[in-house]
């Protein structure tokens, strides 16, 4: 009794095909809908940052006007950070070559510096002591302890408020980054960190960069957030 | 390293999704076709019913008495035990159905399940027969349900539904799942010819299958794989009655679960050696184009998917380790706007993938209970059977590479 079946349906695997690429094509929009989404809020937050940028500049310019109340360790800060976090998961997910990631980082970058020279304005204004730290790493396999010094930065900045962490990208092509790179006098030995102008030797644990930021302010005039800090 | 492994996910669960896609189009294409089965006028030839039996004291007066109440006119039917060699106490429980004129029993030397069988067949005056395990029991509708489809002239066998019954454990639980979900499979690949095992609980045969392509064989430990592949090879057609409930027990340790499931993949690894010329041989229509390759891939889409998960586990791990390592334990900020989630190409699809591999077990459970079901256990088998699965299959594959055969018992 011979089996009826066994003809191919060649119509039917064309048809599973189509429908099969239909279910890619669209988990496809549906990823590049996010990401897109995802630039457009990192533009929004790069111009609300922006514009709360200029209007501290424009502040400081009218001198009589500025509030030195309004100037403190989070100023910009979490806007700042937040923006970091954005632009790292986008380089990780959308892609590090990725054009519009790269403007946007560049963007950020900008915004950075212009962040810095802000501060340190406010910080002579005002009286204000901040230490700032500017810290140079690459995302290439060449830099092995560019990961540590940045796990090592990123526990200090929460640790004290008052340390102002700016990180740039060594190798992207801007020409504000390549000023700032030859004022600080960095050569291309990554990780370097600068802290309060000064070019600190590497390599360092947490305790000895800790100790070095300390050292920089006034004797009980850090004010560290975490418990340990507390217990202390 | 990224690159690698969003192009080998995305690539297996394309395949993934092709077939799954390629099966439900060809059922919706068969149920507009052929005429509905309830239509299908009751048939009561003489049948007899295969009860092999090893050491099944605890399950066999159970199996025989759901046999006694199946709505079938009693002396059509004919209920053969063989106790093959058993050192328990199951032929002392055999012993309360003698007098009934339904039920024979018969001792043989112990010779694996294949030769209780074969035993049977040779025994059997009957056109049709069947088997049940000892550790299993039917529904009363089943024998009707499953003998109305050889109406049809063509049909040479007959396969059931199978369900595991009041599951006892989550490990039993995710069986129940995975037997819905084997349950679409099966009514798909009937839809398609492609049925490539007749399970041992409750499937039938016309006696000129046995006349024709001859008796089982040992076959790997998994005879009802191999006469299958044959029937297939011999173009006999071999067909699904979803309302043929049958109810099986399943392992309830996991121990137990790797025991049975390494005797299956390494039966059907062997079997597929044994019938490789049906592999992609257009002959055997999309058994052979789609089923047979794709059962195979699904090996592979086992490890490569394991492999996957194990990597980006393991690597969140190392830099949580190395993290603490360089600052101390800190608590992590966990920022849960929507930025974060992960929208990857390769996630979206991976999820896709669940969500029609739970379809199809919803669908398989209302073939049987009549309605739309959402549980957990559908995602304990998700989720917890890729991560064990593997373990079952690497045994597997080496058995077949060593030449070592996984006891039936």
């Amino acid at each position: 009794m011979q089996d009826k079946h066994k003809e191919i349906d060649w119509k039917k695997y064309v048809i599973t095909f189509f429908i099969t690429a239909t279910i890619f094509g669209t988990a496809i929009y549906i990823s590049d809908y996010f990401n897109s989404k995802r630039i457009d809020e990192i533009k929004s937050i790069q111009e609300s940052i922006s514009t709360n940028i200029m209007s501290s500049e424009t502040q400081v310019s009218l001198l009589s006007e500025l509030d030195c109340s309004d100037v403190g360790s989070s100023m910009l800060s979490s806007e700042l950070n937040s923006l970091a976090s954005r632009i790292e998961y986008s380089e990780k997910n959308i892609g590090s070559d990725d054009a519009e990631v790269l403007q946007l980082k560049k963007a950020y970058f900008l915004l950075e510096i212009k962040d810095y020279l802000l501060m340190k304005k406010l910080s002579a204004r005002c009286d204000k002591k901040f230490v700032f730290a500017l810290y140079f790493y690459t995302n290439s396999e060449q830099c092995k302890d560019c990961n540590k010094a940045s796990i090592i930065l990123t526990y200090l900045r929460q640790k004290y408020p008052e340390l102002r962490v700016y990180s740039f990208d060594y190798n992207l092509d801007l020409s504000a980054l390549r000023t700032l790179i030859t004022i600080s006098k960095i050569k291309d030995d990554l990780p370097a960190i600068v802290i309060d102008g000064k070019l600190i030797d590497w390599p360092q644990d947490k305790e000895s960069l800790e100790k070095i930021i300390v050292s920089k302010y006034p004797k009980g005039a850090l004010v560290a957030t975490t418990t340990e800090a507390v217990k202390k | 390293m990224q690159t690698l492994i969003s192009i080998l996910g995305t690539s297996v669960i394309f395949t993934a999704l092709y077939f799954e896609v390629f099966l439900l189009i060809s059922l919706f294409e068969t149920k507009k076709k052929r005429k509905v089965t309830s239509q299908l006028e009751y048939f009561y030839p003489s049948v007899t019913i295969l009860v092999p039996c090893f050491n099944e004291e605890n399950t066999i007066s159970g199996t025989i008495d759901s046999l006694l109440k199946l709505d079938y006119p009693h002396d059509k039917l004919h209920i053969m035990v063989i106790n093959d060699g058993s050192t328990d106490n199951s032929l002392q429980i055999l012993e309360k159905f003698r007098g009934n004129n339904i039920v024979e029993v018969h001792t043989k030397e112990n010779g694996g399940k294949f030769t209780a069988l074969n035993f049977g067949i040779e025994r059997m005056k009957t056109d049709f027969v069947g088997c049940l395990d000892a550790d299993s029991f039917v529904d009363r509708n089943a024998l009707k349900n499953i003998m109305r489809r050889f109406t049809d002239p063509l049909v040479m066998s007959v396969t059931p539904s199978m369900i595991i019954e009041k599951p006892s454990n989550i490990l039993r639980k995710m069986q129940r799942a995975e037997y819905s979900y084997g349950n679409f499979m099966r009514k798909a690949y009937g839809s398609i010819g492609a049925i490539h095992i007749t399970p041992g609980p409750f499937s039938f045969f016309r006696k000129e299958v046995f006349e024709k392509i001859g008796m089982y064989k040992h076959a790997h430990n998994t005879e009802d794989m191999e006469m299958a592949m044959r029937m297939q090879k011999n173009h006999m057609m071999i067909v699904n009655e979803p309302d043929a409930l049958v109810f099986t027990v399943g392992p309830d340790t996991i121990k137990k679960l790797y025991k049975q499931r390494v005797r299956w993949v390494s039966g059907f690894l062997g079997n597929l050696i044994d019938y490789r010329d049906m592999v992609l041989n257009k002959k055997h229509g999309d058994l052979g184009l789609i089923v047979l390759p794709f059962a195979l891939f699904a090996i592979i889409m086992s490890f490569v998917l394991l492999t996957i998960s194990i990597y980006k586990t393991s690597s969140t791990i190392i830099d949580s380790i190395y993290k603490t390592m360089t600052v101390g334990f800190s608590t992590p900020k966990i920022d849960l706007s929507w930025f974060f989630f992960d929208t990857s190409v390769l996630s979206i699809l991976t999820l896709t993938l669940i969500v029609f591999i739970i379809s199809l077990i919803m669908y398989g459970y209302k073939t049987v209970y009549g309605k739309w079901t959402v549980s957990l256990e559908m995602f304990y088998f998700v989720f917890l059977y890729s991560f064990i699965a593997p373990f079952w299959l690497i045994k597997s594959i080496y058995n077949n590479i060593k030449g070592v055969h996984a006891p039936w018992r």
